[in-house]
């Protein structure tokens, strides 16, 4: 378990150094120029080359890129272009309303993706199931705007059962959130569709019925928790789903998190917080994908560790 | 991994593919899916003859007096937009955008994923686990997150909005090239094709991409979905097809502010998105089912 472990967390370091290399080239390469938009229109030649050997963009790619690799591990992101403050401190500032967001979306994509596909195993081949995957595929096929647009319309605008927009209060959380998970929530119904039969397939479960057990035990006691296995390596990559959704979600609803910060940066083309933003969920992913790697052998004793 | 290859796959790829087409034509799902396409694709292929307008033009009685858009009625049969142009024509000219970056950004996403997966999977070694590693990077980086960078970084038109979007979404396709090549590469007949003397080459193209075809079919399928969605995102966000070239999610970013006043703005395009992505995610699923040796009897 302990050199499993190590050898994990290397690689995780691994990807993650090769992910800022990645981020760093994109900005080296980048044809805007910032040292033009820090010093304005009118500056002159020698103004522009003496902020160009400020910011150390004149030394050679190498070394800029070990300075931008020394600043992130200090968590400096940065600094954002035009709103002159640290990436850094406006993620920070942000990331609880999106930590929440993510939070009420896994809950709603659990609760919906789990149940449909619990009945679809259940009611395998029938009416019911077909339907249901019909259902599943129509949700991993809209466009998260759209959804949350006709959401907004539909609850907000004309039955005003919820606040337009804006953030405070949990009825504010559950149409975003709702959003967000409309799209996994399709994704996590098949998989647990097919671990589900796979799972009612086996011995154990016909013992647990011939022993007499009701239905409803031997399928949540018996069936679910080994039904459920597979889901949970899931979640960990999940989270790179729900990131992309979120900066699609959050200007829609203006919620006030990262996202919506991605979506300003877009507007005003400040890169920094793109790229801050971009690498604080890479992290998350890596580290989501890590801990799902743990957990997993934990729960399941059958998983062998490689 | 639970998408482990059992070594069933038939030895020449001819036979399975015989009635691929005919068993789809059985799959209800799969019908109502290929219509789909079949209406997008004329829809996009006719547009300028289907109705009356210019997806440009800003046409006289297009907005009511206070200069607001039309709602559906007998000559504007979808409304019209803020702008005062009509909404299907639009729409109808949105759908070669569409298809446009469907086909060319999933069709390199595709070439970028096999050529890696298909590498990696064969030769192994150091070449093989750095592809792998590399792939393993970018699955780590969140695809709409990237594009937004990417797009951010280059002034987007058609076609960079095609590259960006194959540049993110080629690593699925090569997860599952590589499991399939690593698995066929170590089968009987590929070994005594080695003995025999053949080159890397011809194993490569004359033994071992013809066993991939199905699995590049349903991927090439469901993968346009991807596209399709990622494309209007960005659109959406202003950073993928700029206007005045319409496309779904443009449209939509350039009407959303009216949309409480003007739903169906905001409806009839996202309609379009997702009827789009849903036919071609039921195709997909179908020829999975038809085509994929290792999905066999799972559903």
């Amino acid at each position: 378990m302990i050199s499993y472990l190590g050898r994990r967390i290397i690689q995780s370091i691994l990807i993650l150094l090769g992910i800022s290399l990645i981020t760093f080239a994109l900005l080296y390469l980048l044809p805007a120029d910032p040292v033009r938009q820090i010093a304005g229109r009118s500056a002159t030649p020698a103004t522009v080359e003496s902020i160009r050997r400020q910011l150390g963009l004149d030394q050679p790619f190498l070394v800029q890129y070990g300075r931008y690799l020394w600043s992130l591990l200090q968590g400096d992101l940065g600094r954002s272009y035009i709103q002159r403050s640290e990436v850094s401190q406006l993620i920070v500032a942000r990331l609880p309303a999106t930590l929440l967001l993510m939070l009420g979306a896994i809950v709603f994509e659990l609760l919906i993706g789990l149940t449909m596909g619990i009945v679809a195993a259940v009611r395998r081949g029938t009416r019911t199931d077909q339907s249901l995957m019909v259902v599943s595929f129509i949700g991993v096929s809209a466009p998260q705007f759209v959804v949350g647009l006709l959401l907004l319309y539909v609850f907000a605008v004309k039955l005003g059962w919820f606040p337009i927009g804006g953030y405070g209060t949990f009825s504010h959380l559950v149409l975003p959130a709702l959003t967000v998970a409309v799209m996994s929530s399709g994704w996590y119904a098949r998989m647990m569709r097919s671990s589900m039969i796979d799972v009612l397939r086996q011995d154990y479960i016909r013992t647990a019925r011939a022993k007499g057990l009701a239905r409803a035990t031997v399928l949540l006691r018996h069936a679910l928790p080994n039904a459920i296995l597979p889901i949970i390596a899931m979640i960990g990559i999940d989270i790179g789903i729900l990131m992309g959704g979120i900066v699609v979600v959050e200007s829609v609803f203006g919620w006030p998190g990262i996202g919506q910060l991605v979506w300003q940066a877009i507007q005003r083309v400040d890169i920094p917080i793109i790229m801050g933003v971009t690498l604080v969920s890479a992290l998350a992913i890596v580290l989501g994908n890590l801990l799902a790697d743990i957990i997993a052998p934990l729960i399941d004793p059958r998983i062998k560790l490689r | 991994m639970t998408d482990a290859i059992t070594p069933d796959i038939q030895p020449a790829a001819s036979r399975p593919r015989k009635g691929a087409l005919g068993k789809l034509l059985g799959r209800p799902l799969a019908v109502i899916g290929l219509a789909i396409i079949f209406i997008v694709v004329a829809g996009a292929a006719f547009a300028p003859y289907l109705t009356p307008f210019r997806p440009d033009e800003q046409i006289f009685d297009g907005l009511t007096l206070y200069g607001e858009p039309l709602p559906p009625n007998a000559t504007f049969w979808l409304g019209t937009d803020l702008l005062g142009r009509d909404l299907l024509t639009r729409i109808l000219h949105g759908a070669r955008t569409s298809l446009f970056i469907g086909i060319v950004a999933n069709g390199i996403a595709l070439v970028i994923g096999t050529l890696i997966g298909v590498t990696a999977g064969y030769y192994r070694g150091w070449i093989g686990g750095a592809l792998m590693r590399f792939t393993d990077l970018m699955m780590a980086f969140p695809a709409l997150l990237l594009a937004i960078c990417l797009a951010a970084v280059f002034q987007p038109s058609l076609w960079i909005v095609a590259l960006v979007i194959a540049l993110v979404n080629w690593v699925q396709t090569a997860r599952v090239m590589f499991t399939q090549t690593s698995s066929l590469a170590e089968r009987e007949f590929i070994d005594a094709e080695r003995t025999i003397g053949a080159s890397s080459s011809r194993i490569l193209f004359l033994h071992i991409l013809p066993h991939l075809v199905p699995t590049i079919i349903v991927w090439g399928t469901l993968g346009i979905s991807t596209t399709v969605l990622l494309e209007a995102t960005l659109s959406y966000l202003g950073i993928g097809v700029q206007p005045p070239t319409p496309s779904w999610g443009n449209i939509i970013f350039e009407n959303q502010t009216y949309f409480q006043a003007a739903p169906w703005l905001v409806f009839f395009p996202g309609i379009a998105i997702l009827a789009l992505a849903l036919a071609f995610n039921l195709v997909g699923d179908a020829l999975r089912d038809i085509l994929d040796p290792t999905q066999r009897g799972r559903s």
